[in-house]
């Protein structure tokens, strides 16, 4: 009898669904995030079981759990370190970072300016919400001057981060805003940052609506200006990006700011890697090699 | 007791001390003999002073021993800190025109070069150097043409003329030697072997090779970084992606997270960098995903003394990470056991899913010694543990964390079709489901901890008990744990034959410890001493804890040298006399 080959399932949402619903409050910005993040990857056709996603903690950072891929809850600010190696040991995995504001850019920082001059290609999307959520409310690296948290009650006095301006500086290859209200628009550019060769940024305006009283999505509706809608909006161009990205007020541009295509990623720029993943190669390196090894030191 | 040659060169960092001490080393192991090397150096790139410690003799040499037969001093510090520590036999070769001898004991021999006579120094910064090499090899009464080789291959990429200049001084200094001074009185034998010589952090970096490593990265740190640059510099030959990482946090984190994706991986730091990876090590536990962690140790608290070696992060090993979880702590017993460690320390991690500590001190990773090439073995056993790296037709019922008897649950790696889990370092149930979101489940919880736990009893299974060294009934019983092994065993054989029988218990595992075997081992010990390089007696208080066993007496260690095996054998006498049960050594040469 002759076999023939089945036809390769359609991924659909229902692939996607983790094994137990998001524990987010009602409204959370994050909700939109990750259906967000579930359409592109239908979009995409990319198997789940070929995706990873990884986070650090927080409440963003839950969001492995409500999705049917392989998954990596790791440890607080790590997550991109995590990532890093996770795609250099399988580089034909497809890497989605997920994290909030403090995990990224507080006690992540380091890693965060890192593994964006690496172009380690991945994306990394961060639920910004500018306070800290998970630990009840307090002032984040992007909470506004003036902001009452319970940890700055007479208003902080901090200036906060402008992490499209920092992610341009650090040398990101693409770099982009999304709006957790903005369905579509979000969805697109979460599957152009998978697509992208390189590191990709995605900064997600996702508001908090139990702790964060300022940002709201009736703060945001009339503020968020699509990029996209600009014709003039020229996303090759970094001066102009890093001029866009210091905008806010009134307006508030969303979309995305840049891309290049032109810097070698970190896997392809790496000869060791040229005979395929590493996770695929035999784990004993041949005996002449081991011997030649040796014999240098006689 | 064994015979053995021992060369010091001393001088300021950039003097050029390594070189010869390089060259010395080629020629004795090529000559068949066995070598210990010993640098003691400043953390400082020019100045300072640094003395390079060769040990060599036909039988093994396992440390730097208590005597040095020809002392170089490249500059006047050296000759003033070592000359006086020279004992009858031994001789000084020195530069003449710039360096002025001491008093030195009776039947010293002093060995002035004329320099400046015997080659351009105008030309040659390092004359000095060259002349002493040929001069100290025509008194060990070895032929000219093992030197010549060996500065043709050192010279080789600078140009035949380079080659030739060099040769040229080392000639004039071994014609000058055999002119002018007395042969020592032991001529070097020569034997039939050919060894490696390496240092610790080069064998670690091999041993990981060995055990088939694929992802090493690191942070710089001393004495650690040998084993990045081991790797750094072989990895497209050995097909090792190396990355060097923002600090030790992103290194363990991007460890544990290759490793998670399916190959072994390693990363090596010392005591201060291993602090940051701490909080990594619960994840890796928490998540069962084993990663090797190599810490070779040097003085501290905080940035302490950076180029001085201590057995002091004994108890920042057992404690690292918070929370209860397996991990094994290994510490190498000598740079030979730096290569064999490795392998064995990722068999049973990745059998086990757990963290692996390799508890490397300086004095092992930077230190060097003869090893037999077959000792360094690159076909050993690979055991990846259960480890599901392709599609097994699974519909869905994979159980990541699942409940076993063993506390092992099968390892499928991202990329494996029907096994798609989360991996958390929240506690989680079978599934990888988290719990803290379940108002807390304390019967998940409690099983979670139960299989993770159960593993520590096969990790047990899985390692050898210490063994005693030695007549089982001695006068006294030496306890030591790691790189101290060899000195101790020379402390030994040297109050045997004063009259004092001794033997020796070498600690390598750590974690398991195996308390019961040691116990019984103990039973049958008339005086017990441990012997440590650090201030608490750390190794004597872990198996207090472990055992409640008390030890009769402690030698430590803590001003940032090793111990020289005269320190254990005096420590012994005084408290075998009853005059004390702690002794501190001093260190009499001053580096």
């Amino acid at each position: 009898m002759a076999t023939v080959a089945a036809a390769p399932k359609q991924l659909v949402m229902a692939d996607l669904k983790g094994k137990v619903d998001p524990d987010w409050c009602p409204g959370c910005g994050d909700f939109g995030v990750l259906a967000a993040v579930q359409k592109a990857l239908v979009e995409l056709q990319i198997p789940n079981h070929a995706v990873v996603t990884i986070s650090g903690i927080g409440c963003s950072s839950n969001f492995p759990g409500y999705i049917n891929t392989y998954g990596m809850h790791t440890l607080h600010g790590r997550a991109l370190a995590v990532a890093t190696g996770v795609k250099l040991a399988n580089h034909e995995l497809t890497v989605l970072v997920t994290g909030g504001d403090g995990d990224g850019f507080g006690i992540g920082g380091n890693h965060f300016i890192h593994t964006m001059r690496r172009n380690v290609d991945l994306l990394y999307i961060v639920m910004d919400n500018q306070i800290y959520g998970l630990t009840t409310g307090q002032t984040s690296p992007t909470s506004r001057v003036g902001m009452k948290t319970k940890s700055m009650p007479f208003g902080n006095i901090e200036a906060p981060v402008n992490p499209i301006s920092m992610a341009l500086a650090a040398g990101a290859t693409f770099v982009a805003r999304g709006f957790s209200g903005e369905q579509k628009h979000l969805t697109e550019l979460i599957r152009q940052g998978v697509l992208h060769k390189g590191f990709s940024f995605l900064d997600v305006f996702s508001p908090c609506v139990t702790y964060n009283h300022d940002n709201t999505y009736q703060w945001f509706r009339p503020r968020v200006k699509k990029l996209e809608d600009d014709p003039a909006h020229d996303p090759t161009d970094w001066i102009a990006a890093m001029e866009k990205s210091l905008r806010w007020g009134d307006e508030i541009p969303i979309g995305k700011f840049f891309e290049r295509t032109d810097v070698a990623t970190l896997h392809g720029a790496e000869p060791v890697l040229e005979a395929g993943p590493l996770v695929d190669r035999d784990p004993r390196i041949p005996a002449d090699v081991g011997r030649s090894f040796v014999e240098e030191l006689m | 007791m064994k015979k053995t040659f021992t060369i010091g060169i001393g001088g300021a960092a950039g003097q050029g001390v390594a070189t010869p001490g390089d060259i010395f080393a080629k020629i004795f192991s090529r000559r068949g003999l066995h070598l210990n090397a010993y640098n003691a150096y400043q953390s400082i790139i020019r100045g300072g002073h640094t003395f390079l410690t060769i040990r060599t003799g036909p039988e093994k040499v396992t440390n730097m021993g208590d005597r040095l037969d020809l002392l170089i001093p490249l500059n006047q510090d050296a000759m003033d800190r070592h000359l006086r520590l020279l004992a009858t036999g031994a001789a000084c070769i020195y530069n003449a025109d710039t360096i002025k001898p001491g008093a030195a004991a009776d039947g010293v021999q002093l060995c002035p070069l004329p320099v400046s006579k015997l080659a351009d120094i105008t030309r040659n910064k390092v004359a000095q150097n060259t002349l002493a090499l040929g001069a100290g090899i025509s008194m060990m009464g070895i032929g000219f043409q093992a030197l010549e080789e060996v500065l043709a291959e050192q010279f080789k990429k600078k140009g035949d003329a380079v080659v030739a200049e060099n040769v040229g001084i080392a000639r004039a200094g071994y014609d000058y030697g055999v002119a002018n001074f007395k042969p020592f009185a032991w001529p070097l034998p020569r034997r039939e072997n050919r060894y490696a010589v390496l240092s610790g952090n080069v064998a670690m970096a091999m041993g990981g090779a060995a055990a088939g490593v694929k992802f090493y990265c690191a942070y710089p740190m001393s004495p650690s970084t040998g084993v990045l640059h081991w790797m750094a510099a072989h990895a497209r030959k050995a097909g090792i992606m190396v990355r060097q990482v923002e600090d030790e946090i992103g290194v363990v984190n991007m460890a544990i997270g290759a490793a998670h994706a399916g190959v072994r991986s390693m990363c090596a730091t010392s005591g201060g960098g291993f602090a940051l990876m701490s909080e990594g090590l619960g994840m890796s536990a928490m998540m069962e995903t084993p990663v090797v962690v190599i810490n070779c140790q040097r003085a501290g608290p905080s940035t302490g003394v950076p180029t001085k070696t201590e057995q002091g992060d004994l108890w920042q090993m057992l404690g690292a990470a918070f929370g209860d979880y397996p991990r094994a702590i290994a510490a190498p017993l000598d740079i030979g056991d730096c290569f064999k460690i490795i392998p064995e320390m990722f068999n049973l991690v990745d059998r086990f899913q757990c963290p692996g500590l390799v508890l490397c001190d300086l004095l092992l990773s930077e230190g060097r010694l003869s090893v037999d090439a077959k000792d360094l073995d690159f076909g050993v056993v690979i055991d990846r543990g259960e480890l599901i790296t392709k599609t097994n037709g699974n519909n869905g019922t994979y159980k990541r964390y699942q409940i076993t008897e063993s506390g092992i649950s099968p390892r499928a790696i991202p990329g494996v079709q029907g096994h798609t889990h989360t991996a958390a370092t929240d506690e989680h149930d079978e599934d990888g489901v988290l719990i803290s979101d379940e108002f807390t489940n304390p019967v998940k919880r409690r099983a979670m901890m139960e299989k993770r736990m159960r593993k520590v009893t096969g990790i047990e299974a899985a390692v050898p008990p210490p063994a005693l060294q030695g007549p089982g009934d001695a006068d006294v019983t030496l306890i030591g744990w790691g790189s101290t092994r060899g000195v101790i065993e020379e402390a030994c054989e040297i109050l045997t034959e004063e009259g004092i029988s001794a033997n020796q218990l070498q600690i390598r595992w750590l974690v398991p410890l195996h308390g019961e075997a040691i116990l019984n081992i103990l039973k049958g010990s008339r005086h017990t001493i441990i012997v440590e390089n650090n201030y608490s007696g750390q190794f004597a208080r872990y198996l207090r804890s472990e055992t409640g066993y008390a030890a009769n007496g402690h030698i430590r260690k803590y001003d940032g040298e090793p111990f020289m095996p005269h320190h254990i054998v005096e420590a012994v006498k005084e408290q075998l006399a009853g005059k004390t049960n702690l002794s501190v050594p001093a260190h009499e040469i001053m580096v």
